[in-house]
């Protein structure tokens, strides 16, 4: 499992521009799913066909936050926009990385560090002026994140795992099941960090039964922590809320009852700040029951998410266990 | 039935957004206007009064007031036994402080909102508010062990305020936002049973309206009506807000004006207030984002929406208060206006 | 001139029609469309059927709306309160005048004299609380007889040519665009063309998301008026658009990122025509496109704008050459579509 992680975690991929990604994966599942499609917005979604009707979905996004270049100076710096939520502080001193593999290293103006906004930094991409940096880039690309993935041992930390560790545990999980019961529609779904558009146009295609979102949650077992009784290395999270969704009471308890009954170790997750893919799916049309499973995350929208694979593997069994079960209740 | 008594049981009723079941199963039990009920996939609770007209030509309209409340979720139980908490919908802290709850756990138990005693507080203290991370529910036990025999995160807790009689005909409870629009609609049944109508109409208890108008936006595209009514609260008046924020109270429903109310619908409510003589307060919406109109107004190919407000005072406290006269006349012009529908009219909507 | 009137046509969110009643008028009399649709919302959706049978849907969509005054309350003594419909700074209220209503009543937006202003008020913006519109009555009653709570009032800005090849105006954004689509619409292509002057755009993309709905289009432009922030004091990389510099392509807004094929497609279509394009600075803002994306099963969008500066104010100010550029990247855009049979 880990060099998918890593292979996954390193594509480039921020919003909008995810085809590196789905490539990856496309690679990863094709032998063992009955149907690949990507569709308009770039979602690449992976079926399995079963025999009870239903329809389910579970969703990952493969996009990540990341930088849109607005402006390019006389002297060849660039300025940029955010894509998604990125952590200011995060940012000064950091690398990034566009699609063609140009890197660029993030400074500030002067100024104090409390009034600092994305307006008084620019990227230095090394460029003796602007002639020399349009070789390179062109207003308008987009860059992610530069940092390299490293192996902690049971934990591991890289970039992007916001939500490439979704990813995953669809891949792992699909490669898992061997007699679908119901259609399994795996979405590996762009734009999530820019509003959950890619779930909301693929969710209206399936039209599903039952949605499942896989993403990340940040924790509270950091020193001073935003309060939050997640911790990572306590199992699978099963999303209660967040602001974009309440998960559905059956859903929750579908998750709970699986869980328990087959020893997956979870806890629960109330979150403040922050949505998910299922706050797009269960909107769709006449409504859909959903809800999502969290893996369980430290440093959220740093360049420097960490995983532990003991929760990573939790949420496959668990992603399992939903798609054999009977769903009697959906 | 008496809807008036019903509306201070809803209103004693948990119902938080996300959780709606058990008071939909009390509604539909109590609504012994409707042809049909059933519930939507998230939860909405639909009641259906047929028209009299074909089945084929039968127009569609939808009115909708949603059931949920605003309410308390655990966030986490600390090792002397206290509750965290955050909040599913929009609460002004400072009414939280010092309040009786109910935390439904494995079973309902009652608990306080904490407050330091005043003689405690620095000078300091005293000029801030106590921020909602801050507060705590304490339900008299002493550990964490043992209050999570009971409680887990995730479990909703909501404010304990029986529903009370006030001079008049006002009365005030922990719910009126928006168990009112249901007795509305309730009313409007009721008056309805009376009249003939051409159209079917869909009384929805919607879902989810505090935490983004999830309801109605489902709800909505399932039933497609040819009209959509939302019925909500609006701020009646009160001191420290000025005329032009607030409605009347005791003085009718507020009739809405603004982008996501269709004119004619407006022009035709109107009329129907002034032939009826029942007193109303136009009311001026520039941003509409607020209620279960927003959503209504946008689904598919677009629906004519309007809304109608019924004045409370002291919303998103625990002790929303409404004059039930405003209930009754709300309800009754509703009736009113779709009795007097006609086919006409309602193809006139389009290219207004 | 179209453009002329359709600016000094009044409509804001939610009660457009007398522009949608200009622009219908329009098309009529020229002829212009095989089908009209108006919606229970209030677009009008205006289909040009294809010289083939088949093809794509090609939906272009402007915005009819503009951002106006909601007058709230009419208080004892005949004054107006008014709110804001759509983003409005409030600082540039006082001392204009404007039209309320649909009968196009005159009044003020007055404030205290200097003489009689502490100093510290000047340096203070009103708010909503001290701003109200006077109509030079002396009662309620007399107010009433003339506007009612609910009434818009808008600018009183004539149209008009400006400096050095511009047009001056109010409510740029986005007649303008309306007025790019006019022009388009006296073409005909092999394809479908699927035009929508959408309604309320400025208070949530709201016309948009029904009109995609019932459209259902295959590919989307939505052609806007942008803000153009070359002014003293900003810095370059915080002009969002240039006047002067062409027609400006979005990368991304906070509504949307536009399809990366569609946009690379239009700017190979500018360069091979040269056409000047700009690409738009910052991400501000959003348009109908991020909802027309979301259409359904998602649809591949793009957004051309004209640069317009001092938008949402009684006057904006924009080039004629980018203006006529647009139109003219436009339709070279959906000639070249056609030329490849309806496919990216």
């Amino acid at each position: 499992m880990k060099e998918i992680i890593k292979q996954l975690v390193e594509a480039y991929g921020p919003s909008g521009y995810e085809g590196q990604v789905t490539d990856i994966i496309t690679e990863l599942v094709k032998d063992y799913v009955d149907e690949l499609t990507t569709d308009v917005l770039g979602n690449l979604i992976a079926v399995k066909k079963g025999t009870s009707g239903k329809k389910v979905m579970f969703s990952a996004h493969t996009d990540e936050i990341g930088f849109v270049i607005t402006h390019i100076d006389d002297k060849g710096f660039l300025r940029f926009s955010n894509v998604g939520g990125l952590n200011i502080l995060t940012l000064v001193g950091g690398r990034v990385r566009f699609a063609n593999g140009t890197i660029g290293v993030i400074g500030k103006e002067k100024g104090d560090l409390k009034e600092l906004d994305l307006d008084k930094l620019f990227i230095d991409i090394g460029a003796k002026n602007r002639e020399d940096a349009l070789e390179k880039v062109k207003v308008g690309d987009f860059a992610i994140a530069h940092r390299e993935y490293n192996d902690l041992g049971n934990r591991i930390v890289s970039k992007a795992m916001d939500d490439r560790i979704g990813c995953v545990v669809l891949i792992e999980a699909l490669k898992k099941i061997s007699k679908p019961v119901h259609d399994l529609y795996f979405v590996f779904s762009s734009q999530e960090e820019v509003g959950l558009r890619g779930a909301r146009t693929s969710s209206y295609a399936i039209d599903p039964d039952l949605g499942i979102a896989v993403d990340v949650t940040p924790t509270g077992d950091t020193p001073e922590a935003p309060r939050s009784e997640v911790a990572l290395g306590n199992g699978a999270a099963i999303k209660v809320m967040d602001t974009s969704v309440i998960a559905h009471p059956k859903v929750k308890a579908l998750l709970t009852r699986l869980a328990e009954a087959k020893g997956i170790k979870y806890q629960y997750e109330v979150l403040t700040r922050g949505g998910t893919d299922a706050g797009a799916i269960h909107l769709t049309k006449e409504g859909v029951p959903s809800g999502c499973i969290s893996i369980p995350v430290r440093h959220v929208h740093t360049p420097s998410e960490m995983i532990d694979l003991d929760d990573v593997q939790a949420c496959v069994d668990l992603v399992v266990a939903v798609a054999e079960d009977a769903l009697a209740d959906f | 039935m008496d809807i008036k008594k019903f509306l201070c049981e809803m209103s004693e009723s948990p119902g938080i957004s996300g959780y709606e079941h058990d008071l939909a199963q009390k509604i539909s039990e109590n609504c012994p206007w409707a042809d049909e009920t059933r519930s939507d996939k998230l939860g909405n609770l639909i009641l259906l009064k047929r028209g009299k007209d074909d089945q084929n030509s039968r127009p569609k309209i939808m009115l909708a007031a949603h059931m949920d409340e605003i309410g308390l979720m655990v966030t986490k139980i600390e090792k002397e036994g206290f509750i965290r908490f955050s909040t599913v919908g929009g609460f002004d802290q400072r009414v939280l402080l010092a309040q009786e709850v109910v935390v439904h756990g494995k079973k309902d138990l009652p608990g306080v909102i904490g407050a330091k005693p005043p003689h405690s507080l620095t000078a300091e203290e005293r000029r801030r508010t106590v921020s909602i991370e801050d507060m705590f529910i304490d339900i008299g036990f002493d550990s964490f062990e043992k209050v999570s025999q009971y409680v887990n995160v995730g479990d909703l807790i909501t404010i304990k305020r029986d529903c009370l009689s006030l001079q008049g005909n006002y009365i005030t409870g922990k719910a009126m936002d928006d168990r009112v629009g249901v007795a509305v609609m309730l009313e409007c049944l009721k008056e309805l049973a009376k009249r003939e109508h051409i159209a079917d109409v869909y009384a929805v208890c919607t879902v989810q309206e505090e935490v983004g108008l999830r309801g109605a936006t489902t709800s909505t595209y399932g039933i497609v009506p040819d009209i959509g009514i939302a019925i909500d609260v609006g701020f009646g008046d009160m001191p420290g807000i000025p005329e032009y924020d607030s409605i009347k109270m005791s003085n009718g429903p507020g009739i809405t004006v603004g982008p996501q109310v269709h004119p004619k619908l407006h022009e035709r409510m109107v009329k129907t207030a002034r032939d009826w003589n029942i007193p109303f307060s136009p009311e001026a919406t520039p941003s509409p984002g607020g209620t279960d109109t927003y959503a209504m107004q946008v689904t598919r190919s677009g629906i004519p929406t309007m809304l109608l407000s019924v004045p409370i005072r002291y919303m998103h406290t625990p002790v929303e208060t409404v004059d039930y006269t405003d209930v009754i006349r709300t309800g009754r012009l509703l009736a009113l206006f779709i009795a007097e529908l006609d086919h006409e009219f309602l193809e006139g909507l389009k290219c207004f | 001139m179209l453009l002329k009137r359709l600016s000094e046509a009044c409509g804001g969110p939610g009660k457009e029609s007398v522009v949608r009643d200009l622009i219908k008028q329009e098309i009529t009399e020229q002829n212009l469309a095989d089908e009209i649709i108006c919606d229970a919302i209030g677009n009008l959706i205006v289909k040009k059927d294809g010289t083939k049978s088949d093809g794509p849907k090609v939906m272009l969509a402007a915005h009819m709306d503009e951002v106006a005054l909601m007058i709230s309350n009419v208080e004892k003594n005949g004054l107006l309160k008014f709110k804001p419909v759509g983003g409005i700074d409030l600082r540039i209220l006082v001392g204009k005048s404007v039209y309320v209503g649909a009968n196009k009543v005159s009044g003020v937006i007055g404030a205290k004299p200097i003489h009689m202003q502490r100093p510290e008020e000047r340096n203070t913006p009103l708010g909503l609380n001290e701003l109200y519109i006077d109509l030079g009555v002396r009662s309620q009653e007399e107010a009433e007889r003339l506007v009612k709570v609910g009434d818009y009032a808008y600018f009183t800005t004539s149209f008009s040519e400006f400096g050095d090849n511009l047009y001056k105006g109010k409510a740029f954004d986005d007649r303008v665009g309306c007025a790019v689509l006019m022009e388009v619409l006296k073409e005909r292509y092999e394809f479908p063309l699927y035009v929508a002057f959408t309604v309320q755009e400025e208070i949530g993309l709201r016309g948009s998301t029904v009109a995609g709905y019932t459209v259902e289009p295959d590919l989307a432009l939505v052609i806007e008026g942008t803000a153009a922030n070359d002014i003293p004091d900003s810095k370059e990389h915080q002009q969002s658009t240039n006047l002067g510099k062409g027609p400006a392509l979005t990368m991304m807004d906070r509504s949307v990122i536009p399809n990366p094929r569609l946009v690379s497609e239009i700017l190979k279509v500018a360069d091979e025509h040269k056409i000047p394009v700009q690409i738009r600075r910052g991400t501000q803002g959003g348009t109908d496109a991020g909802k027309i994306q979301g259409t359904k099963g998602g649809v591949p969008v793009a957004v051309i704008s004209v640069p317009c500066r001092y938008i949402h104010g009684p006057v904006s100010v924009m080039n004629k050459n980018d203006y006529n550029n647009t139109i003219e990247l436009v339709k070279n855009f959906l000639k070249t579509l056609e030329q490849r049979g309806g496919v990216l």
